[in-house]
């Protein structure tokens, strides 16, 4: 497999003759810049969300500081922030725009475009063995485009009234007038064009993954034999790229309210004493838009983790997955009812109750294939022979994650229980756990096992288990007490809650959970220093299958150049989960099948 | 000079952590990493364990601390909330069931299952009956929860008692109103249009409407216990939510599209102050839906008593076209009446502004 470079295939040979060529005179630019290697497109996208990620993570280490000492001023804040925060207090408008920038950063710039854009592009090409994208060049713009989009959000953090304020969700008429909120003015227009730019983004990668995943297959990789991994990916990009279009034409038609003096989501309006001209559109409206995208949005995060932790469970337990079948078919199950439950986010926005109630049925229909996921992965633990690699704990982290979070699912599925519950702190609790540290867990999953793959060094270990046991206790300590807030009826989106009787009382709670936000803020810039630090000074990677898995990407060269395998890519000739089967530890894919093997 | 010294300190810790990591790097190489492996495995192995056992006490320990503050000891302040506290605690029930078995397996499998030398794991990659079990079991307990869960909501959602007592409540930034019907039983129109500060027509009440003479404005909402109340909502500018978490009833406010929902009080405020132990204790309408900058102090209050206070209450109140036109008040004309010298001016006034 290591032998030297010889260019065996003449079909790549004749092929890629003229691309070979032009790889001698690959400048700066067309190397690390405008590059067309998916391996390096992917690199980008991830060191962008991890800048991203530790920008959406600082906003809310600081609104957080308001909500756990709401009676404290921090004069260095008004160094940092000016107007925003003077005297050392948040200004109640920055608060929310803290609040909606850390959601609308998390969820799409960080767990959809760096988790997707990261790992679609990566582990496609290499898994399903493919030497690059179908389209190079539209996956090329797709990172440009994330880049565009990066770029007008971060230029609206400075304009003078501020980014958008409206919650991530952005419902009109607050999010549709500068006159209800100042974070409505301009901040709400780069929102929503950088939002259009995402899109573009997204679909442009989304339609590349489904493309290449159904045609670029190696010999031999029938689709019942591809990765989960890949089957997760691909049913991520099916979502995104039937989806986000809708949200596209609701930011467009928002955009159309905003600045040409349209209806589509106005109507009946007096603010700031002036009556307004618009008549006979429907706030309402805009939220089935949203929610069209919102709620396929939320699987289109969690899918990847879910098929990441599936293949690195299974890496290091020595066993096959549990059930394959089964776990794309409940990935397929959960990718259909994903555009049929949206409307679970508006059961007390005065929805008809006979639709209210059909979805009901439909969402918590999801938590079947969901349950047969979390025990399928049970039984993958169950007598196997398990390495504790970093890879491997965040996996088994996702999974307690996924359980809690996706328990309390069953709560807030139940109209009847989602009027008391609604918007209060157990649905923040509620979704930062099953979709927020969830997919945080396997994304850094995914990092730390492909890592090797990526950047031909390990991780520092040490710092990966102290960085893994801070996290997942912090998390808990952090979201399973919100639970009881949100029992209580204590609001999401409140500034200060020392004014109100019944939910005054949680203060020393809110403290508590504010520093252990901190703590854990702090361990992930562990995390990132980890991370870089090991990309020119980690340990080398001497062995090219260092996770003895049996995925093709374990094939390639320890740095794959471009183009990933040397000479003719492996054929494939079995599935992905050969471990332990017939007293061998592991049989990688590309391993003919003996004649005396037994069959499963 | 504090925030200088808390700052070394985090540098400090932060360069301790970084040279224990490389020096445990280096001495895995010197032991062999065979041997680092196998110490690593055991130290998370346990850790698995340990992360099982302090996390189902602190769980415990959560709930020890904080159910008292939660809303269920008090029980629900309206009769339909009884239902969904009900409903709650079957809820609780089997996801709390599920939520014990999985995570215990999914952690003591780890620890049990740790790689040890010379031993293979099963090859076990699937298994239609199991595969089946865990699909059934899960659709039946889903099914109960969904009879139940519908039945409720169809309950709470269907139209009001007809005897039920009205009251409009209308959000704006950043606070709530209230009108009610007065003696005619009958909200009298409203249109945004007719929204005028200066004059105090600040919910747009179309006084042209005979219904409207007799409504009262009020800002604090005073309700009559054991009697079925229907809240007719409406928002003046942006999305707001009306959220009764002592009744457990919530419903959004749109701008355009009024909404309703309706329940009945079970306690006087005076009866919960004595129930929660707590003299301060008041009914808070807290806005539930993210309206701007303020929306964390939209706070509205409602006071429930006796119905026979609460008659009395609504002889007292002085119905809004009254006020806005103290020339029409019967009571005030009687006064004028009086005092001969003031007796045309408000007349007049009030042709000129109607």
């Amino acid at each position: 497999m290591s032998s030297p470079v010889t260019l065996q295939d003449t079909g790549f040979h004749e092929a890629h003759d003229a691309h070979h060529e032009h790889h001698h005179h690959e400048t700066f630019i067309t190397k690390y810049v405008f590059s067309q290697d998916h391996k390096t497109i992917s690199k980008q996208f991830l060191i962008t969300g991890i800048i991203w990620a530790i920008i959406g993570g600082l906003f809310s280490v600081i609104f957080r500081l308001q909500l756990g000492y709401p009676e404290s001023t921090f004069p260095w804040l008004e160094d940092l922030l000016g107007e925003w925060a003077k005297g050392g207090k948040l200004h109640p408008e920055f608060y929310y725009a803290l609040v909606t920038m850390h959601g609308t950063v998390l969820v799409f710039f960080v767990l959809t475009a760096g988790l997707s854009g990261t790992f679609a592009n990566f582990l496609i090409p290499l898994q399903i063995g493919a030497r690059d994208m179908a389209s190079p060049f539209l996956n090329m713009l797709s990172y440009w485009f994330f880049f565009l989009a990066s770029v007008i959000m971060v230029s609206s953090l400075f304009v003078q009234t501020g980014p958008a304020s409206g919650g991530w969700t952005i419902y009109p008429p607050l999010s549709a007038l500068g006159d209800a909120s100042s974070g409505s003015k301009i901040g709400m227009d780069l929102w929503l064009v950088s939002m259009a730019m995402f899109i573009v983004s997204s679909l442009l990668g989304g339609l590349n993954y489904i493309t290449t995943i159904l045609n670029m297959r190696t010999k031999g990789m029938s689709m019942t034999r591809l990765p989960l991994t890949i089957w997760a990916l691909f049913f991520t990009a099916v979502l995104g790229v039937l989806s986000f279009p809708v949200l596209l034409s609701g930011a467009i038609l928002l955009l159309f309210d905003r600045n040409l003096g349209t209806s589509f989501f106005l109507s009946d309006i007096v603010v700031a004493g002036k009556i307004m001209p618009n008549e006979g559109g429907s706030a309402i409206l805009f939220q089935h838009l949203f929610w069209f995208l919102g709620h396929p949005e939320v699987y289109i995060i969690l899918l990847p983790a879910m098929g990441m932790s599936s293949e690195i469970l299974s890496v290091n337990s020595r066993k096959p997955i549990f059930g394959y079948m089964a776990m794309v078919g409940s990935l397929f199950a959960i990718t259909v009812l994903a555009f049929l439950v949206w409307a679970h986010h508006m059961f007390v926005t005065g929805l008809n109750p006979f639709l209210g109630a059909i979805f009901v049925l439909l969402t918590l229909l999801i938590a079947v294939p969901s349950a047969i996921k979390v025990f399928n992965w049970l039984t993958t633990l169950w007598r196997g022979n398990i390495r504790f690699t970093p890879a491997m704990l965040f996996a088994i982290g996702f999974v307690s994650l996924f359980i809690s979070g996706g328990l309390t699912g069953i709560f807030l599925g139940n109209s009847a229980l989602d009027i008391h519950l609604h918007d209060t702190y157990f649905v923040v609790a509620h979704f930062h756990i099953v979709m927020g540290v969830a997919s945080f867990f396997g994304m850094f999953a995914g990092i730390y096992h492909w890592y090797p793959k990526m950047f031909g060094r390990y991780l520092n270990n040490t710092m990966s288990f102290i960085h893994f046991w801070v996290t997942i206790i912090g998390a808990y300590l952090i979201f399973w007490p919100m639970h009881y807030e949100g029992l209580a009826g204590m609001p999401r989106r409140y500034y200060d809650f020392s004014q109100w009787e019944s939910f005054k009382h949680f203060g020393g709670l809110n403290e508590f959970i504010s520093l252990v936000a901190m703590v854990v803020f702090a361990v992930q810039i562990l995390f990132v220093f980890n991370f870089f630090y090991s990309i020119w000074k980690g340990r080398k990677v001497t062995n090219l299958n260092p996770w003895e898995a049996n995925t093709l990407e374990w094939t390639t060269p320890i740095r794959p150049g471009h183009g990933n395998w040397v000479g003719e890519i492996p054929e494939v000739h079995r599935w992905a989960y050969d471990y332990g089967k017939d007293g061998k530890e592991f049989i990688p894919q590309n391993v003919p099948v003996g004649a005396d093997e037994s069959k499963h | 000079m504090k925030d200088f010294f808390l700052v070394a300190i985090f540098i400090l810790l932060f360069v301790v952590v970084f040279q224990i990591a490389k020096s445990s790097e280096y001495v895995s190489v010197l032991k062999g990493e065979e041997k680092t492996k196998r110490q690593n495995n055991k130290i998370n192995g346990f850790m698995m364990i340990a992360f099982l056992v302090f996390g189902l006490v602190g769980a415990w320990y959560c709930n020890e601390l904080y159910y008292k503050q939660t809303l269920f000891p008090q029980g629900s302040a309206s009769v339909e909330g009884e239902k969904i506290d009900l409903m709650l605690w079957i809820t609780i029930g089997v996801t709390g069931v599920v939520f014990i078995i999985t995570q215990v397996l999914l952690f003591w499998f780890p620890f049990k299952y740790q790689e040890k030398e010379g031993k293979k794991a099963y090859f076990f990659p699937h298994n239609t009956k199991l595969e089946l079990l865990w699909t059934t079991v899960p659709a039946i307990f889903l099914t109960v929860l969904v009879v139940f869960g519908l039945k409720y909501w169809f309950k709470m959602t269907n139209d009001a008692p007809k005897d039920s007592v009205v009251v409009e409540i209308t959000g704006h930034q950043f606070a709530w109103d209230m009108r009610y019907p007065g003696t005619d039983g009958v909200l009298g129109k409203t249109n945004y249009k007719l929204y005028n500060q200066p004059a105090g027509n600040t919910l747009g009440v179309d006084f042209e409407d005979p219904a409207s003479l007799d409504d009262l404005h009020t800002t604090k909402m005073y309700l009559p216990v054991g009697k079925p109340v229907k809240l007719v909502i409406h928002a003046m500018d942006v999305i707001h939510d009306v959220g009764l978490s002592h009744f457990r009833m919530k419903m959004d406010a749109v701008p355009g599209i009024p909404t309703t929902m309706w329940f009945t009080p079970k306690y006087t405020t005076e009866e919960m102050k004595v129930r929660t132990s707590n003299p301060n204790f008041v009914y808070e309408i807290s806005c539930d839906q993210m309206c701007g900058q303020g929306h964390f102090s939209m706070r509205g209050e409602i006071i429930v008593v006796s119905p026979a206070d609460y008659t009395k209450w609504l002889a007292e109140q002085k119905p809004e076209y009254f006020t806005m036109y103290p020339d029409k008040d019967p009571e005030k004309a009687n006064k004028a009446a009086d005092s001969s010298s003031v007796v045309n001016k408000p007349l007049a006034q009030m042709t000129t502004t109607h």
